[in-house]
């Protein structure tokens, strides 16, 4: 029955895109519009002592200037943080700071201008008096008893410490281990750098007082919840979100920003449509940064290579407050991934989130997982170091075998399904991994530097049911909503709660339903990203649209098919279990009769004329289902990556990449090896070239395209990436998330072939990102 | 990003160019706009007038000179024009490594020079090549050479009212080769340090070379004693001069959060190597 689903379709989508006719939130107008532009501090920490806006006032088009305490009087509220862990102090955070500002970008003043051009004059005509304070700077430096305290109500810059685990165990492991093996190591801070800066353009109507609000958002609904109930105010019933076209998000989008809250204020108080626009420079400095993790990692082994205890402590930069969900990522997300594709007894991981005068941090594609697989995959290739073992070879005597799934980890999760020495088959197979092995030493024996880094990752996606969600500190649910609406003339249009920002979700979705009901992919389309169209919906990150929301989906479109069967059975005189949908035709048939049965069209028609209905059955045709997860997803992989390093110079260059996953079933080939392939190149960029850099005094070092390197299409191989399926058994689809894989195993493949390339020099670790100069200075203190 | 107000006019002619500068109040010369358009943008220049004279056609393309004339290029001329020009291989090779395709499709080589952004690659070639820079203004002209036009950080011998009007190559004759070898900011592409080589090979015997570098020094700087070490060696016998490079770059090595002085010091002398190597080879047919 799967005509469409598992095939390769174009994207539906694109013929706008490519077209530039997508319609992004910087490119719509309404009529009257004025200009929102920010103020932000230049200093990373300063008192407020005054603000003189009179010269910006008497500027020619400038229509008005608030402040902070402007904003409060006006009734705004402070923006909240969505996931609690216990004891988790929240900073006070206000869209625009009245008093203190504590990183450089933090809005201190909004002009509002008749265009773009005049509230950028205006700007530089603020006269803030700030008084300068120390700042509190390094994930775990932030926190020695000396440090500039941040929040008054927070000592020693500590929002929360959290563990998770079986510590009797872990201290049991190390007590018995043969051998042990440690790192220091920093995942480094990342600026997530999404292609479309972020807008916000919003509307109020002051008969109807109804405000519209469109902002660019991974999730509309969530944000109308946040506006609502905590920081604008205005009633649901009274606030329409809208998230159009969003180019890019990686998380990013995720979060409650101060301008969503700002903007419709400001339309509100002005009576005129708003809008505000990030220059590339606020990007930088006022997007949720991603990373930034310090990290201890020992590993335990008995005599045979053994992993037996695993023990981690983590200081997350949190960033100067804590954003939406912040606290979730370093701990929800990261110690329960500590397991990675092993059976480890004794596992116990420390996290504490702290605070500095930097930009707030949360997730970034990938969020949490990529630090746990960086911080483990670094320690089992130590590990595999130190037993003289082959790294592949190492990993195949740690995995948890086929037959043991479902398989509960000590760190909270119970993996779905899995085949990891699979992976590793097919892994050895593209790669040619021995020939790979005898490469190197012929390159060794030239005095190349040369490295193979081998990786093998698991990451909990397709969040998350939500009692789960619940009990680790989430304030919402985590399930996701989907409507198929069959019109009188059977075309449909299909409501979902995911939103899609790259990944396609008006092909696949379409190709899931087209499948469920048996009818042409063209005569399905696909909506979201409007609460004023959509039902409730939780939105698109942590690679769940497809688990979740084209679960959601299903069920309602199994619950149309369940009624368009009665309805036919109905009007064909037979029995519903007789009926059924013919593939071929695409007709609903009656079993074993000879006639041509009713067209879908007919029996759509049929529930809307409702001239002729089972007496059980409502007019209409249109259901709506919400499904929530009975586990996570858990998407696996085994990637290789090969570099070549200039010894004069320090340079690495990335010569190969394979990638092997198991994502589950498969919705659409091409859309899943994009999501790879980019979540790779994202990952690479990571390990090569990314670095969000402050300098001692909280000043953003890296704040344009000029400083802060992006990855490059010219700098890469081919990648390579091949598949396993397992299917999931937690969702009706039986597929896990595709899109943050690639990012989660990528970065840390790239680490382990740097080491690798620099093992012969007797390196066993370097610090990312593996930049000319940081290589080359290992190489000179190790020649 | 928007900057603030300016007034633009368009040139039609050299002549009217400089009658323009002449007459508006602080004013600067707009070509391919893509390091004064920034600039703009973040309101770090700010003029009052930009005088556009990319449609001065006097002023674009190559015009290749014959026997021992130079070849000249109009200030106009694009990076990606002069990347797949038949002008000396050192500048072909280094207007081919420039920034992205986009920015070598928009960027001039009169406004990189003009520019003097220490990390321009072009500064550094041009200086290697021993290239004249034509300059004129309302009265008069000149011609400057390369290794004087460049005077420090963002500086040249240009004045304000000052239009570069031909960019005059030496031609690569027989037995003369160049090269230019660079590493790559990973951010911006511009040199974290570049080398370029001009040397000219008879019998296998280095009888005259030319080298600079820049990226680490405040502007382009020209290698005296990598030169003197190189001439009359044999080409196969060239290892070890480019050592040299540490005595001629002086101690204002630049630094950043890309690379570190010690760093830009310790690799400059590959990058010389390289150049030189590949200068040898082409030199050598
Ligand atoms: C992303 C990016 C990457 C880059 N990477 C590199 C790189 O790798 N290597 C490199 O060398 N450069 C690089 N550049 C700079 C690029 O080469 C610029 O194009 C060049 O520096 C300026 O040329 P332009 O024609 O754009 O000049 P404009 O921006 O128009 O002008 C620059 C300055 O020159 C003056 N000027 C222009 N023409 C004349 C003239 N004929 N006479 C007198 N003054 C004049 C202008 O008044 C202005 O002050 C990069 C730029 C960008 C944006």
């Amino acid at each position: 029955m799967a005509k469409f689903v598992g095939k390769s379709f174009k994207r539906v989508e694109d013929p706008r895109f490519l077209q530039g006719q997508g319609k992004y939130v910087s490119n719509l107008q309404r009529p009257g519009m004025a200009y929102v532009a920010i103020a932000r501090s230049p200093h990373a920490h300063a008192d407020i002592k005054g603000i003189d806006a009179s010269a910006a006032l008497e500027l020619d088009g400038v229509v008005a200037v608030f402040t902070g305490q402007d904003l409060i009087d006006g009734g705004v509220g402070q923006l909240p943080c969505g996931w609690v862990v216990p004891d988790c102090k929240i900073p006070e955070r206000w869209p625009v700071v009245p008093d203190r500002a504590r990183h450089v970008g933090d809005a201190v003043a909004v002009v509002v201008a008749d265009n773009p051009y005049v509230a950028e004059d205006a700007l530089e005509l603020i006269e803030v008096d700030y008084e300068p304070l120390p700042v509190s700077m390094g994930a775990r430096a932030t926190t020695e008893y000396r440090a500039q305290q941040i929040h008054s109500e927070i000592p020693n810059n500590t929002a929360y410490s959290w563990a998770l685990g079986d510590e009797d165990g872990m201290r049991r492991a190390f007590v018995e281990a043969a051998h042990v093996v440690e790192l220091d190591l920093i995942n480094q801070r990342l600026i997530p750098n999404a292609m479309e800066p972020r807008a916000c353009m919003a509307e109020w109507d002051d008969t109807m007082e109804e405000m519209t609000v469109w902002t660019t958002s991974q999730n509309p609904h969530p944000i109308r919840l946040l506006l609502s109930g905590f920081t604008l105010g205005i009633p649901e019933n009274k606030l329409r979100v809208i998230s159009p076209d969003v180019g890019g998000g990686f998380g990013s989008k995720i979060f409650h920003y101060p301008e969503e809250i700002i903007v419709p204020w400001v339309a509100r108080a002005i009576n005129r449509p708003a809008k505000w626009v990030a220059t590339r420079s606020e990007s930088f400095m006022t997007d949720s940064q991603g990373r930034d993790h310090v990290t201890n990692v020992r590993m335990a082994m008995d005599a045979t290579g053994t992993i037996t205890g695993l023990h981690v402590q983590t200081w997350a930069d949190q960033g100067a407050y804590l954003s939406t969900f912040a606290p979730l990522i370093p701990t929800a997300l990261s110690i329960t991934l500590f397991s990675g594709l092993y059976k480890i007894p004794g596992i116990w991981g420390e996290m504490k989130g702290t605070l500095t005068n930097t930009v707030p941090v949360d997730a970034y594609r990938g969020a949490g997982r990529p630090e746990a697989s960086y911080l483990l995959e670094r320690i089992v290739e130590k590990g595999a170091q130190k037993m003289g073992m082959d790294p592949i070879a190492f990993r195949r005597h740690n995995l948890i075998p086929a037959d043991e799934f479902p398989y509960q980890t000590p760190v909270a999760f119970q993996y779905d399904s899995g085949n990891y020495q699979g992976l590793f088959d097919k892994l050895e197979e593209i790669s040619g991994y021995g020939d790979l092995r005898e490469e190197q030493k012929s390159k060794r024996a030239e005095g190349k530097l040369w490295g193979v880094g081998v990786s093998g990752c698991i990451e909990a996606s397709g969040p998350a049911p939500s009692a789960v969600a619940g009990s680790l500190g989430s304030a919402v649910g985590f399930w996701e909503s989907g409507t198929v609406r069959v019109h009188p003339t059977g075309k449909v249009t299909a409501l979902t709660g995911s939103h899609a920002h790259g990944q396609g979700h008006e092909t696949t979705f379409a190709q899931i339903l087209a499948d469920e009901l048996n009818i042409p992919l063209e005569d399905i389309e696909v909506v979201h990203g409007d609460t004023g169209r959509v039902p409730f919906g939780m939105g698109t990150y942590g690679s769940r649209s497809a688990a979740v929301g084209g679960s959601a989906l299903v069920r309602s479109a199994t619950r149309v098919r369940e009624k368009m069967t009665k309805i036919a059975a109905h009007q064909m005189e037979s029995r519903p279990e007789d009926v059924y949908f013919d593939d071929e035709t695409g007709n609903i048939r009656v079993q074993g009769a000879t006639d041509e049965g009713m067209s879908f069209f007919e029996v759509a028609l049929a529930a809307y004329t409702a001239h002729d209905l089972p007496p059980d059955i409502e007019p209409g045709l249109e259901e709506t289902a919400f499904f929530d997860p009975s586990n996570f997803t858990f998407p696996n992989s085994a990637h290789i990556a090969v570099v070549s390093i200039d010894r004069e110079t320090g340079e690495v260059t990335l010569e190969k990449y394979f990638g092997v996953d198991d994502v589950g079933k498969v919705i659409n080939p091409m859309i899943v090896d994009g999501q790879l392939v980019g979540g790779v190149a994202q990952g690479v960029g990571q390990a090569l070239w990314e670095h969000g850099i402050y300098g001692e005094d909280g000043q953003l070092l890296t704040g344009s395209m000029m400083d802060y390197a992006m990855p490059r299409a010219d700098r890469f191989p081919q990648i390579e990436t091949d598949r396993i399926e397992t299917p999931s058994p937690t969702n009706p689809l039986g597929v896990k998330g595709a899109g943050e894989m690639g990012t989660i195993a990528a970065t840390v493949t790239v680490a382990n072939a740097v080491v690798d390339a620099l093992a012969p020099l007797g390196v066993d670790h370097v610090e990312m990102p593996f930049t000319a100069e940081r290589i080359w200075q290992t190489i000179q203190a190790h020649s | 990003m928007y900057p603030p107000n300016f007034n633009y006019v368009r040139a039609g002619s050299v002549a009217e160019a400089l009658s323009l500068i002449a007459s508006e109040d602080d004013a600067k010369f707009l070509a391919g706009g893509h390091s004064l358009v920034p600039a703009m943008k973040l309101r770090l220049d700010a003029p009052g007038t930009l005088i556009d004279i990319g449609r001065i056609d006097d002023l674009r393309g190559i015009s290749y000179g014959s026997g021992d004339e130079n070849d000249c290029i109009g200030p106009l001329t694009t990076h990606s024009t002069i990347a797949s020009s038949n002008l000396a291989a050192a500048l072909v090779e280094a207007a081919g490594g420039i920034g992205d395709p986009q920015v070598r499709n928009r960027g001039t080589i009169g406004g990189n020079i003009a520019h003097a952004d220490p990390a321009s690659d072009l500064p550094t070639v041009l200086t290697a090549l021993g290239a004249t820079i034509r300059v004129e203004n309302p009265s008069s002209a000149r011609n400057i050479e390369a290794a004087s036009f460049f005077t420090g950080l963002f500086e040249t011998s240009l004045e304000e009212n000052e239009l570069i009007t031909v960019i005059a190559v030496p031609r690569e004759g027989a037995g003369t080769g160049s090269a230019y070898a660079k590493l790559f900011n990973p951010a911006s592409r511009y040199a974290v340090v570049g080398a370029c080589a001009s040397v000219t090979v008879n019998n296998g015997v280095v009888s005259r070379a030319r080298v600079a570098v820049g990226g680490l020094t405040p502007m382009a700087t020209r290698c005296g004693s990598v030169e003197a070490a190189l001439e009359g060696r044999s080409t196969d016998a060239i290892n070890g001069a480019s050592a040299q490079v540490a005595s001629d770059v002086g101690d204002d090595i630049l630094e950043d959060i890309h690379a570190s002085a010690e760093y830009r010091l310790g690799v400059i002398p590959v990058y010389v190597e390289r150049a030189l190597q590949a200068a040898c080879a082409r030199a050598a047919g």
